[in-house]
């Protein structure tokens, strides 16, 4: 067989160096974004913005050295998270960021591995893979931003959707019951579990720190305006007009059982910080029972 | 202790399952993330007990899926990583292969082959995967395989699949089966220090002038793993030298091209065959696995009843040696048998290389190892034609 093949145009840096040289750097915050990847892609009204900056403000405030951070993601809009961090960060397949991150934690357990991911990703397709990883405590935090569909391929239905709530694969209204995210959270076995809107975005950036002052499985959900998928077929108006309607409709409750945390659809949304406790990680068992049970049999044998 | 416990030196009856398993941790390997599936189970329950023993850490996922994402996740972070598993559990994990293989991690997959397709015959031999090794995942990439035919093979070539994988980036197979992982027979394992490893290549360039896609002749980059400064983005989406996604023609050409052509030319340094009595051969028996222990056999016996056949053993079956079989045929080689337990894998690889030369398929379709009469009658077949 013979190949024919089409020279395809060769890599420039030169390209990407200009876009940095001109734009990088201006804002304090830039040491933590990759150079040269603003813009990004997100929708106006978007809050992926507003939790990137949260988390970016934890980190700058706990002062944790940029590599000992590292972020895995998943697909969807907010798995595009990890291509704008300046650190090692990770886009895997969709809904397996959590095994991918167990793998990566124990080859560098002294790293802090965040879990960056939307509602569909970690929650459908994901499912099995959040509640084994909260399951057996990996100490891991999962930033969860639940915007209630799959934004990126334009809007369908997901396991956070409301009820009757149109997407585009439920033209007539979803007939289907939605996840409490918390819940599922807090019965799986984590041990921080929190949940806020881009609204909140300060007690967002305090309950980024809290988890990463912590140990174990850390779960924050982040409910966040989706208008181009789930906003206009719903009728929700704008970004700005959503995160109003959080500001009006949530109340912040605190050391409950998430359970009683319910979001409704057009009624009140309870955030807060529900679950904080402590609890051996994976890695805490298995050198404790393990490894040094092992090693210590060896040495006396 | 735990460093008397990396190799263990000496003679051991083991099947290959167990061998595959020490091989594994000889090679330095330090994480495994796997699920239970005959026949394969014996690989997860020794690097269970194994693995503490030097320090390593065993996981049980909660399915293949997460098994193979652990396994990248754990290279990322520097540690070398395996998993093992069986064809059910193959099919699962091709998605993640798919990913380790566009994002160019180094990790040893090891299938025991048994029949399929689907839950098919759990308990007993099948060598129906060699496609599916090749072409698994969606999209074109580079493959490597090593197919052992022995408990010792299977100690040797878990070894070098892991020092492949440094090499040249990617997760390799060792695609065994059944009947080699579960026989019993005698495994040396040699002293420590005459084991040679290969790490993956670590980049010289610091921070943000080292490309982590970018690779020099022999098209396989530095691999800057997690922590160690280097800040790299590592997707599976379409990227450029950077790393960063960019989703169009040209970066698809100059990445694909990379992905494949890296394994495509240095062949040389990959593909491993046996040869024996191929010279002035009319007929040549092409073999791999457990199905090789019985062709040699009959092999032997055609060869004393007068028969001028030769022995070809592939001892790595992608990628599949085009230029042997091709020199084959053009130095005299009327007839390929090809024994398989499988409807015609290898065999469409030797027809395809054969320059037009027969190709007879001695197929079984799983369950049962050819007997050497099988493929003697085969070889008979062969003579008369």
């Amino acid at each position: 067989m013979r190949y024919m093949l089409y020279e395809p145009k060769s890599f420039h840096a030169g390209e990407a160096q200009e876009r940095i040289d001109k734009t990088h750097g201006l804002h304090p915050d830039d040491r933590y974004l990759k150079p040269g990847r603003i813009p990004h892609i997100w929708c106006p009204g978007c809050g992926l913005g507003i939790v990137l900056t949260a988390f970016i403000k934890a980190i700058d405030g706990l002062e944790i050295p940029i590599d000992r951070c590292a972020v895995v993601s998943g697909i969807g809009c907010t798995g595009r998270v990890a291509g704008y961090l300046n650190m090692d960060t990770y886009h895997t397949t969709h809904g397996r960021a959590i095994p991918f991150a167990t793998g990566l934690k124990i080859a560098k357990p002294e790293m802090e591995v965040v879990v960056f991911s939307g509602d569909g990703d970690l929650f459908a397709i994901g499912g099995n893979h959040f509640i084994h990883g909260a399951r057996r405590n990996m100490d891991l935090t999962v930033i969860c931003v639940n915007n209630f569909n799959f934004g990126m391929t334009g809007g369908q239905s997901g396991p956070t959707t409301h009820m009757t709530a149109k997407t585009s694969t439920t033209p007539y209204g979803n007939c289907e019951y939605p996840f409490n995210l918390t819940h599922l959270a807090f019965a799986s076995g984590a041990t921080y579990v929190a949940r806020w809107t881009t609204f909140h975005a300060r007690y967002l950036i305090d309950s980024i720190k809290r988890a990463f002052e912590k140990k174990g499985f850390k779960f924050i959900e982040v409910i966040s305006p989706c208008p181009t998928g789930y906003g206009r077929p719903n009728r929700l108006g704008s970004g700005l007009d959503e995160m109003k309607s959080y500001r009006d409709r949530s109340v912040i409750r605190n050391r409950i059982d998430p359970i009683d945390a319910p979001l409704e659809w057009k009624g009140p949304m309870v955030v807060g910080e529900f679950v904080d406790r402590e609890k051996p990680t994976f890695l805490d068992r298995y050198r404790e029972d393990i490894l040094s049970r092992v090693q210590e049999g060896s040495r006396s044998a | 202790m735990s460093r008397d416990r990396e190799v263990l030196t000496g003679e051991h009856f083991l099947n290959g399952d167990e061998a595959c398993a020490e091989g594994a941790i000889a090679a330095g390997c330090r994480f495994f993330a796997g699920y239970p599936i005959t026949p394969a189970t014996e690989i997860a329950e020794r690097m269970a007990r194994r693995l503490p023993e030097v320090s390593g850490v065993y996981i049980q996922m909660e399915d293949e899926i997460a098994s193979m994402a652990a396994v990248l996740g754990a290279s990322w972070g520097g540690t070398k990583s395996m998993t093992a598993t069986s064809g059910p559990g193959f099919s699962l994990m091709m998605e993640n292969i798919g990913l380790g293989m566009m994002m160019e991690t180094p990790c040893v997959v090891v299938n025991i082959m048994r029949g399929g397709p689907s839950t098919g015959l759990p308990t007993l031999v099948g060598q129906a995967d060699v496609m599916q090794a090749r072409w698994g995942s969606h999209g074109d990439y580079g493959v490597i395989a090593l197919t052992p035919s022995s408990p010792q093979e299977s100690f040797d070539f878990t070894i070098r699949a892991f020092d492949l994988s440094e090499r040249f980036r990617l997760p390799v197979f060792l695609l065994s089966d059944e009947m080699v992982g579960h026989m019993y027979e005698k495994v040396v394992i040699p002293a420590k220090s005459t084991i040679k490893l290969l790490r993956r290549t670590k980049p010289r360039k610091s921070g943000q002038e080292f490309f982590p896609f970018q690779a020099g002749k022999d098209l396989v980059p530095p691999m800057a793993c997690a922590g160690e400064g280097y800040r790299i983005h590592v997707t599976g989406l379409t990227h450029d030298e950077q790393g960063y996604p960019l989703i169009t023609a040209d970066a698809q050409e100059r990445l694909i091209r990379r992905l494949c052509d890296k394994i495509r030319v240095n062949t040389d340094e990959i593909i491993q065959i046996e040869e024996i009595d191929t010279k002035g051969a009319e007929i040549v028996v092409v073999a791999y696995g457990c199905t090789a222990r019985s062709a040699q056999e009959a092999v032997q016996i055609a060869q004393r009843n007068g028969v001028r056949v030769g022995f070809l053993r592939l001892l790595t079956v992608w990628p599949f040696p085009d230029k042997k079989i091709r020199e084959l045929s053009r130095a005299g080689v009327r007839t390929f048998v090809v024994p398989e337990i499988n409807y015609g894998q290898v065999a469409r690889e030797v027809e395809r290389c054969a320059d037009g030369k027969e190709v007879i398929l001695a197929a079984r379709m799983g369950g049962a190892v050819h007997t050497p009469e099988m493929i003697l009658e085969a070889i008979e077949e062969a003579a008369r034609g």
